[in-house]
């Protein structure tokens, strides 16, 4: 597709067709899932590349000569370079397959946190983040004796830059922050952050879980270190995600874990490590869900990052004037530059109760924490209810929220 | 039955949650402890005073959380005040087995009033809301001083990091 055809309006219905989830009923109502920001759906083509894999060439990668292991392996191996386009890293072997984002992030406070972290370090993260973006840097402060410095956001949901400097001393050792706010949607400043931490000679790890479904990512023009994703979160499967490294910082590395398909040779006096990425890839991995999320990769690249992100951004303006317009809807989370996530409490009525409500008008919406307990705290509530949007979402989605909440507000009087 | 959430969220719930009944806290309680579900966010504590013939002579709740978490307490409350602890904790276990959907309402002795919460089996994601008030309240009788109906699957209890 080139940039005229990128550009031209985008026709959802075909999207949608795309997706055969969407066409099921909750209840006896059309769904209306705005629940994107957990996890996406799977187009056909996605569901379709992974019963190919698994109906004609399936076998275990990087073993035997035999030829559906070499079809396999090469698959594989395809995936990784599909994603490693995807994200525009200069190197395929700088894409580590994990879990997800979790698992990636979790490879990193391992495999380069315990190494390179001692007692007195600082880590710096921000009050925005995701649990799984706070508890493995926790542990790792927690087993060396490091301590955590938390950015601060203002009211609107955007993190305090100058607050950011100022939390930099000679014992800072690495920053690790969200691209983008998975519970406010907020779109963090990332490259200049980048650049702070740099001019220090600090590396900056990215939580690019919210980011990557959204908008275009370019790791070498963020000119992160690390960046972390899930594919669950981008149209692909569970159990899939990638933790993209600076070649040199992983080779730096410790492994994580360790088994099969990670080492070079064994013996019981000393055991070589393979080289990367496969020294961070111990055991069979998921082989068909990383097929499947280059198939997703693939997918999006087909409709183009540039008209998802505009799609998307004309829900979020649509949504945010028609919730600003009922009476007894807050918003939580204003900042200037947002993608997809629109977090609501209404007056007198807890997210938990609108979310079950919503549900029985066939709106799927999280509500709860988001896995955000420190941002909620900094926020003065103790849940919100999250519409979050895909490029397959529509504007008449957004009325059938509306009227969901109205409803919502009806049965509490 | 069907899962209908409008039908439990019927008026008496709302009312309920509305004008929580016996809300507040009692200046000298002889039992108390607090609710807390962390993954949902709700909290409330339960204070109460057992009287010399072991029978609830006061109670009252107080805390935050959704409605059906609020009209449980405020309902319970009303329930309790007068019962036996004996008499009490079997409603108590009677509720959770209704909420849990293991009894149907027509077949707890003492449930009464408290059937309008049968609807919550149907909802397992709710269940936890509609129970945690009686667990607090079980905590309270046995001097625990917290409860939660998350803790049961919840292997992680050591705090990392300053709290």
């Amino acid at each position: 597709m080139n940039e005229t055809a990128s550009a031209l309006p985008f026709d959802v219905a075909r999207v949608r067709a795309d997706f055969p989830i969407l066409a099921r009923e909750v209840g006896a109502r059309p769904l209306v899932y705005l629940d994107n920001a957990a996890s996406s759906q799977m187009p056909q083509s996605v569901i379709d590349r992974l019963v190919r894999y698994q109906t004609t060439e399936h076998a275990n990668i990087h073993r035997a000569v035999h030829h559906l292991s070499q079809v396999a392996t090469s698959e594989y191996e395809a995936a990784r370079k599909t994603l490693q386009r995807f994200i525009n890293a200069r190197e395929d072997r700088e894409i580590i397959f994990t879990s997800g984002t979790t698992d990636a992030i979790n490879l990193v406070t391992h495999g380069w946190g315990r190494k390179f972290v001692g007692a007195g370090d600082e880590i710096v993260l921000t009050v925005l983040e995701h649990h799984s973006n706070i508890v493995p840097w926790q542990m790792l402060a927690a087993e060396k004796g490091a301590t955590i410095k938390v950015v601060p956001i203002d009211d609107a949901g955007e993190l305090r830059v100058d607050a950011y400097e100022a939390l930099f001393s000679d014992r800072t050792r690495i920053v690790a922050l969200g691209h983008v706010s998975n519970a406010l949607g907020s779109v963090n400043p990332v490259r200049r952050m980048i650049e702070v931490a740099h001019a220090r000679g600090v590396p900056v790890l990215l939580d690019g879980a919210q980011a990557v479904p959204h908008l275009a990512v370019d790791v070498q023009a963020l000119d992160c270190d690390f960046y972390a994703f899930s594919g669950h979160k981008m149209c692909g499967p569970t159990g899939i995600g990638v933790l993209y490294g600076r070649a040199a910082l992983l080779e730096a590395m410790q492994p994580f874990k360790g088994g099969g398909d990670m080492i070079h040779t064994v013996t019981f006096e000393k055991t070589t490590y393979n080289t990367i990425p496969h020294k961070f890839e111990a055991g069979t991995p998921p082989i068909a869900a990383a097929i499947g999320l280059g198939a997703a990769a693939e997918y999006l690249s087909s409709i183009g990052m540039a008209a998802i992100g505009a799609h998307e951004h004309a829900l979020l303006r649509y949504a945010t004037e028609r919730l600003d317009e009922l009476p007894g809807v807050r918003i939580v989370g204003t900042a200037r530059q947002k993608a997809a996530v629109l977090s609501f409490v209404l007056e007198g009525i807890h997210p938990h109760d609108v979310g079950t409500l919503l549900n029985e008008e066939g709106v799927a919406v999280r509500t709860g924490h988001h896995c955000a307990q420190p941002l909620m705290k900094r926020l003065g509530v103790s849940a919100t209810s999250r519409a979050s949007f895909a490029f397959y979402n529509t504007l008449a989605e957004v009325d059938a929220l509306v009227a969901g909440i109205r409803s919502v507000q009806k049965v509490f009087g | 039955m069907t899962a209908d959430p409008k039908a439990l969220y019927q008026e008496v719930i709302l009312d309920h949650n509305r004008k929580p009944r016996n809300f507040g806290r009692l200046a000298h309680p002889s039992h108390q402890a607090e609710g807390l579900n962390p993954l949902c966010g709700d909290h409330l504590h339960v204070t109460l005073e057992l009287g010399a013939d072991d029978k609830v002579a006061a109670i009252a709740f107080d805390g935050e959380s959704c409605a059906i978490c609020k009209a449980s307490a405020s309902m319970m409350t009303s329930a309790v005040k007068g019962r036996s602890r004996d008499d009490a904790e079997a409603l108590g276990r009677e509720f959770v087995d209704m909420a849990c959907g293991r009894i149907a309402a027509a077949d707890a002795a003492r449930i009464g009033r408290l059937a309008v919460f049968s609807g919550i089996s149907e909802l397992p994601m709710r269940v936890k809301c509609a129970i945690l008030p009686w667990h607090t309240l079980q905590a309270a009788f046995d001097a625990v001083p917290t409860a939660s109906t998350e803790a049961d699957d919840d292997p992680m209890h050591t705090p990392i990091g300053d709290a």
